[in-house]
């Protein structure tokens, strides 16, 4: 069983028969009073979100999902095609289950699907993934601050904030678990 | 090899975090505080219910430097305040570190009104324009702040009433959730009076002794500071230590020796009141960040 302390952002959880998945986390704790923890759950199978806040001393059931290696395909229509390069067996995730990852998938990526019965219902990407930044102003000479930042586009429509330096044509690694820069790849 | 990007990107939030703390050592010192450090790592700190210590080698690290400032209180120091490091077991979220900067200040001969006074003195040598811009709000610093009774608090912004959250065990629930979010947004909020048994150090209120000198300070939603006028009575201090070591112990938590010292000096405390300011949030307020993780360098997981 898990406790409120091993809840975070990503845990998955069997409520009424179902896998859960924490997609919005915080811990909050008022004055000198009890720990409380904010959860924005979806359910994995029908992905309904709701907001739920549990006290410390509660417990919880781990949601026990077989994770399987597959290979990204491609997209089409019905969502995003993953293979078990074993089996040659495929499995389609909807936009709904994949949220932001969708913008961390690269063709051929080595993926771990969950699944429910011989359902795919999430994935568990990489922690880090390189991707070509398409739109970024271009580096204003003279600016070296180390803090500074502006926003940035890479090749799949994400967008978020990376150094200055940081121009339209740079191979960057971002965290997939964050979705945050982390650093510019020397090509 | 590049810098740490995450590191990088905070230079202008630390840069303004030092500046903060200048200005704040500069008040203190005005108004004649003597600054002090007391030790990190104690037998043991002050039991309390819900605040859970991490242990070091035996001993706990200080979850505040309450005990040591108090026992230089009885020792006849007048005013003093610490800048400090203080570690809470388990408390991480947008606006929780497990480690994490208090201010305290303690003064003799004052009761907690004189504390929101002097916390409405403080935020103007900080903000001297009157006015804090927070994530697109724009709050009145002008004196005097709000004062509004916790019972008042449930009646206006809860689901239910005082009485009847505390019989259901929903206090902290509906402190959190419903209140919070409501307190201090077109000026900051003392919120005051809380029930005699959520405040183990506390004095209860001469004329209404159902209720402690206690109150918290909110900004913005943002819980900023604990404060209360002391309680001076070693006798009641003990049973009160005693009922909250029990409640510990009941949930499970490690034993903490009694604090004899303590006790033994606290008959020789004059009155005095006392305040607990989470550094941290106070400049998350100030550089307008949405998390804690902005105002400090180096995160739990950043390490």
């Amino acid at each position: 069983m898990l406790t409120c302390s091993d809840l975070r952002k990503g845990s998955k959880l069997m409520i009424d028969g179902e896998p859960h998945v924490i997609v919005q986390f915080d811990f909050t704790k008022p004055g000198k009073g009890q720990a409380l923890y904010k959860c924005k759950l979806r359910n994995m199978i029908t992905g309904s979100l709701f907001d739920r806040t549990y006290r410390s001393g509660e417990s919880f059931e781990p949601a026990a999902l077989d994770e399987r290696d597959m290979q990204y395909l491609y997209q089409d229509e019905t969502g995003y095609v993953f293979m078990d390069q074993k089996s040659y067996e495929q499995t389609t995730l909807g936009e709904d289950a994949l949220g932001d990852q969708k913008y961390f998938l690269v063709d051929n990526m080595e993926v771990k699907i969950l699944m429910f019965g011989d359902r795919g219902i999430g994935i568990t990407l990489p922690n880090f993934v390189n991707l070509r930044v398409t739109m970024a102003d271009p580096w204003v000479k003279g600016d070296t601050a180390a803090g500074n930042n502006k926003p940035a586009t890479v090749e799949t429509g994400y967008n978020l904030q990376v150094p200055s330096f940081v121009e339209a044509g740079t191979l960057i690694q971002i965290d997939t678990r964050t979705g945050d820069y982390v650093t510019r790849v020397k090509e | 090899m590049q810098g740490n990007w995450a590191l990088s990107k905070k230079r202008p939030r630390l840069e303004q975090r030092a500046r903060i703390v200048q200005t704040i050592r500069s008040f203190f010192f005005a108004q004649d505080y003597l600054e002090i450090e007391t030790p990190h790592r104690l037998p043991g700190n002050a039991p309390e219910a819900h605040i859970d210590a991490v242990q070091s080698d035996g001993w706990f690290l200080h979850t505040s430097p309450e005990l040591c400032m108090k026992r230089l209180l009885a020792a006849g120091y007048p005013r003093l305040f610490q800048l400090c490091r203080c570690w809470r077991a388990e408390e991480r979220g947008t606006r929780h570190l497990p480690e994490f900067t208090m201010l305290e200040w303690y003064a003799a001969h004052c009761d907690y009104h004189a504390l929101m006074d002097h916390c409405e003195t403080l935020l103007a040598a900080l903000l001297p324009e009157g006015k804090l811009h927070y994530r697109g709000q724009c709050i009145n610093l002008s004196s005097p702040w709000e004062r509004l009774t916790v019972a008042e608090a449930f009646d206006r912004f809860g689901s239910r009433s005082l009485e009847q959250a505390l019989a259901d065990n929903r206090f902290d629930e509906i402190i959190a959730l419903e209140i919070e979010p409501q307190l201090g947004i077109q000026r900051p909020t003392f919120l005051i009076e809380y029930p005699g048994a959520l405040a183990a150090l506390a004095r209860r209120h001469p004329q209404r002794p159902h209720v402690a000198e206690r109150f918290e300070l909110y900004i913005a939603g943002l819980e900023l500071a604990n404060a209360f006028s002391e309680l001076t009575d070693p006798l009641e201090q003990r049973r009160r230590f005693a009922a909250e070591e029990t409640t510990r112990q009941k949930l499970g938590k490690p034993p903490y020796p009694s604090p004899e010292k303590f006790l033994q000096e606290l008959g020789a405390m004059p009155e005095a009141a006392g305040i607990a300011l989470g550094l941290d949030r106070l400049v998350m307020l100030l550089t307008d960040a949405e998390t804690i993780d902005e105002v400090v360098a180096f995160t739990p997981e950043l390490l």
